[in-house]
């Protein structure tokens, strides 16, 4: 599994230099002019030309790219246009945050999918498998933006229960040790804090979680249903075993490898595809981070943060590989 | 068994619930407690790019900077007005036909960091913008005094410091627009001290100047907070003890922030939700006074948009009384000319082109395209402050242009590609608009329609040298009356050439909560809150 684990790692370094290549490729072909941009409309022209010059944007494209990927390999990610800062210095608190909601929303999303999904096999066909997998339906098919503006509707307008915006009040502050608020707040031993932070967090998640939800459970259905038909199962009931632990503990887990490849693939989509439910929700996540680069053409951050993103991906997709070889004895790494 | 189930998860349910709604009482929004009261939370689309207000040009910016600088000269933010009166300077007086301008400073200023406000303070801040071509930073300062050092059209000759409290700036030719220009926000001073201390991190990592509020903190995308300045120089300012501008990317969920009490005052409200807010009486509608225009723009040397017949023609096609309905909500006022009213010099005198579509269809058979002809409409993706819903305004354009048998096809582009293709002369007809800087006329007519701005803000690449002679004149013209004269001449040239279709003025609006008072919407965009109070 060692030397498994070794050579998966070392085939993920042509995976991200190809992922620099493309995304460089992109940006740079996408029109729109960065110093134009930083300099906004009032700016003359020569002003424009000044701050190019002083970017290095005047020059070849394969030098800029060269530039950068050596900078990659010496651990700097380079440093922001907009603002001058160092992009590995303030691409964490972004990062953080995401991988705070990503989690919270993941949480949810396996519990509920997964519990949904074995009910709904368990009882196929039952008013309650049509509900649940109706209900996945919807949640597939529901949009981020509008779910997220009427929960802010509901329960913050409406019933005043939960704050609709940000990762804390906005007049508090938490000092940032992790970055990853629910570990700061419990370090410092700010209770109160912590609870803020987890209301703060709840209608994001769920927001985020319906998705991955919906994908679980109907994962989970078709995969206990198989599993469910088969001998052994049928067997433990004949020896009088309790339907409950057969479903939850000799069931699920045979049929876990598939549900552990979507949680996997969404887990990984969540780390990057967040950015609508941060817009919503005033999150200041990875995804809004590389947004705002996009709309101010400041290449390094898109550039940087595409490739966080990607890594994070290949990392979670790389984990649950060896997560099978854990769940299932069978598989073998070569 | 099948109980259990059940039981486990209707307690689970519970319990999810009473938690809710057990701290719902305890603490519903940030305005119970009595710290909090102290504190103003400003709630916006986007974040500030740099908090030294000479290197940015973005609203976002400087509407925190203000709060933090001052200018030597500063808008009439009391009365809504781009009027000129004392700020960091108490007097001045303009001698040598206008080319002299002697400040008097006010004494005793300390800069946040404690250093000492003085004329040297004032001449190290221009000198370094005039300097600074080769940094190509300071984009604001060529744009509006003509360039940097070495350059022929930069206005000023020298700026010096004859004693502590004196300023003279000396200029080339004499500049009418030259003391608005002083009042906005880039051009407020920084402490010198700062400036060197923190270098290429100054307006990231701090930001000094003498005004209200003090920077503590950015939060990137989160948010920026700025604390009173005890020591300001002006008495018994500022009125609020912390001032926060939080960053919430969308119209709709920062106002159903607003409305649940989590920030204080909000821009950006779509105009279609200002009905909704009208019964609340927890808040009040402020609408921003217009220095704006939105206007379509055609492309003057592309066929068949140089005949100005079909200029002409297609400003009678637009039904800008229901697109100020329809798509601002009231929220604006059908354009005329291409500068507001508000301003210096706009003529009231000139009738607008009526919407009239029999009219417009003869005119274009006139102009010999009597079944009409086939072209395509860009328009940005984004809303703007002064156009909110761009693709409707666009599809209201091309239905009424289709009635007269102008085939459009609308082209929406994300902002900065927009920018690009428009700079590029790629757009036949394309929305647009302008906030204004200084409310000077001269920063909507010569900045967006003589032909000196043809590859900057000229996108319509609409070149006449009989405007332009007489915008040249407007510029270094200083008695008041006979500027007037040349706008209005100007406007008029303007109005029969119809390089574009000057579609509204709009009011931006915004929300505050009741208990907000004194807070004045500047018609620059950005306003100081030195005087706003909270009950």
């Amino acid at each position: 599994m060692l030397s498994y684990s070794i050579k998966r790692l070392l085939m993920l370094i042509p995976v991200l230099i190809g992922m620099t290549l493309i995304v460089f490729g992109i940006i740079h072909a996408i029109p729109g002019n960065p110093a134009q941009t930083i300099l906004g409309t009032k700016a003359t022209p020569e002003a424009i030309h000044n701050l190019n010059q002083a970017l290095g944007l005047d020059q070849p494209w394969y030098i800029q790219y060269f530039t950068y990927l050596k900078n990659i390999f010496s651990g700097n990610l380079g440093t922001s246009i907009q603002d001058n800062m160092p992009i590995a210095r303030e691409i964490w608190p972004h990062l953080a945050a995401t991988i705070e909601l990503s989690f919270v929303a993941m949480v949810i999303a396996v519990v509920v999918g997964i519990n949904a999904g074995i009910i709904s096999a368990w009882k196929q066909n039952s008013a309650l498998d049509y509900s649940a997998m109706i209900l996945a339906l919807i949640g597939v098919s529901m949009p981020i933006f509008w779910l997220g503006l009427l929960e802010q509707w509901l329960f913050s307008v409406k019933l005043n229960w939960l704050p609709s915006i940000g990762r804390l009040d906005i007049v508090s502050t938490v000092r940032p040790i992790t970055n990853l608020y629910l570990i700061d707040t419990l370090i410092e031993g700010q209770f109160s804090q912590f609870w803020m932070v987890v209301r703060h967090l709840i209608l994001p998640a769920i927001a985020l979680a319906t998705i991955p939800t919906a994908i679980i459970a109907r994962m989970t259905r078709s995969s206990m249903l198989e599993v469910l038909k088969s001998d052994y199962i049928r067997t433990t009931k004949a020896k009088g075993e309790r339907m409950g632990l057969i479903v939850y503990k000799y069931a699920l887990k045979n049929a876990f490898i598939p549900i552990l490849t979507v949680i996997g693939l969404q887990t990984g989509l969540m780390l990057g595809g967040a950015i609508l439910t941060e817009t919503i929700f005033g999150w200041p996540g990875i995804g809004l981070y590389v947004y705002n680069a996009i709309q101010y053409r400041d290449y390094p951050v898109i550039q940087s943060g595409i490739l966080v993103i990607a890594f994070l991906f290949v990392m979670v997709n790389f984990v649950t590989d060896l997560l099978y070889g854990l769940i299932d004895p069978r598989i073998k790494y070569r | 068994m099948k109980k259990r189930y059940v039981t486990a998860a209707v307690a689970l349910i519970l319990a999810l619930a009473m938690a809710l709604t057990g701290c719902g009482g305890a603490s519903g929004g940030s305005s119970g407690s009595q710290a909090a009261a102290k504190t103003l939370i400003f709630g916006r689309g986007a974040d500030a790019t740099s908090l030294d207000p000479a290197v940015v040009t973005d609203g976002e910016s400087f509407r925190v900077t203000q709060n933090i600088f001052d200018t030597l000269v500063s808008y009439d933010y009391a009365n809504q007005s781009t009027n000129v009166k004392p700020s960091l300077a108490t007097s001045w007086t303009i001698t040598n036909g206008g080319k002299t301008y002697t400040f008097k400073l006010k004494k005793g200023v300390k800069f946040q960091d404690g250093t000492a406000f003085n004329a040297k303070a004032v001449v190290y801040n221009f000198e370094r913008w005039m300097n600074g071509k080769a940094s190509g930073k300071f984009a604001y300062f060529p744009s509006m005094f003509g360039g940097y050092a070495g350059d022929k059209g930069l206005v000023i000759q020298s700026v010096t410091a004859p004693d502590t409290n004196t300023v003279v700036f000396t200029l080339k030719r004499p500049s009418a627009p030259f003391l608005k220009n002083l009042a906005m926000s880039p051009f407020a001073i920084s402490s010198p001290a700062a400036i060197k201390k923190y270098g290429k991190n100054y307006g990231t990592t701090a930001a000094v100047g003498t005004g209200a509020y003090v920077f503590k903190n950015w939060k990137r995308n989160d948010t920026i907070t700025l604390q009173a300045n005890k020591n300001y120089w002006k008495k018994g300012l500022p009125k609020i003890g912390k001032l926060i501008f939080k960053v919430i990317p969308d119209n709709s969920s920062r106002l159903n922030a607003m409305k649940n009490g989590e920030i204080d005052l909000m821009d950006g409200v779509n105009p279609s939700d200002v009905a909704g807010l009208k019964g609340n009486s927890q808040l009040k509608v402020y609408s921003r006074p217009p220095m704006n225009i939105a206007y379509m723009g055609f492309n003057v040397t592309m066929k068949p948009f140089n005949n100005v017949k079909v200029r002409q023609a297609l400003n009678m096609a637009v039904d800008k009384s229901g697109i100020v309905k329809a798509f601002y909500n009231g929220q604006a006022q059908p354009a005329v000319n291409p500068m507001p009213p508000s301003l210096l010099g706009y003529d009231k005198s000139i009738k607008p082109y009526a919407y009239n579509l029999k009219q417009a269809k003869k005119l274009l058979a006139q102009a010999g395209y009597p079944k009409g002809f086939s072209t395509t409409l860009y328009t940005m993706s984004n809303p703007r402050d002064y156009m909110p819903e761009p693709m409707n305004v666009a599809q209201s354009v091309q239905s009424t242009f289709g009635k007269i048998g102008v085939k459009v096809k609308i082209v929406s582009v994300e902002w900065s590609s927009y920018i690009d293709k428009l700079t590029k002369g790629g757009a036949p007809m394309y929305m647009m608009g302008w906030i204004g800087d200084n409310g000077d006329p001269d920063n909507f007519l010569y900045t967006l329609l003589d032909k000196d701005a043809i590859g900057s803000n000229n996108f319509s690449f609409y070149s006449n040298n009989k405007l332009h002679n007489i915008l040249i004149a407007a510029q270094s013209q200083t008695n008041d009356a006979k500027r007037v004269a040349l706008y209005n001449q100007a406007q008029v040239i303007l109005h029969q050439d119809a390089p574009w279709v000057p579609l509204v003025y709009a009011n931006p609006v915004l929300v505050g909560k009741s208990t907000i008072g004194n807070y004045k919407p500047s018609p620059t965009g950005t306003e100081p809150f030195d005087a706003v109070t909270i009950k």
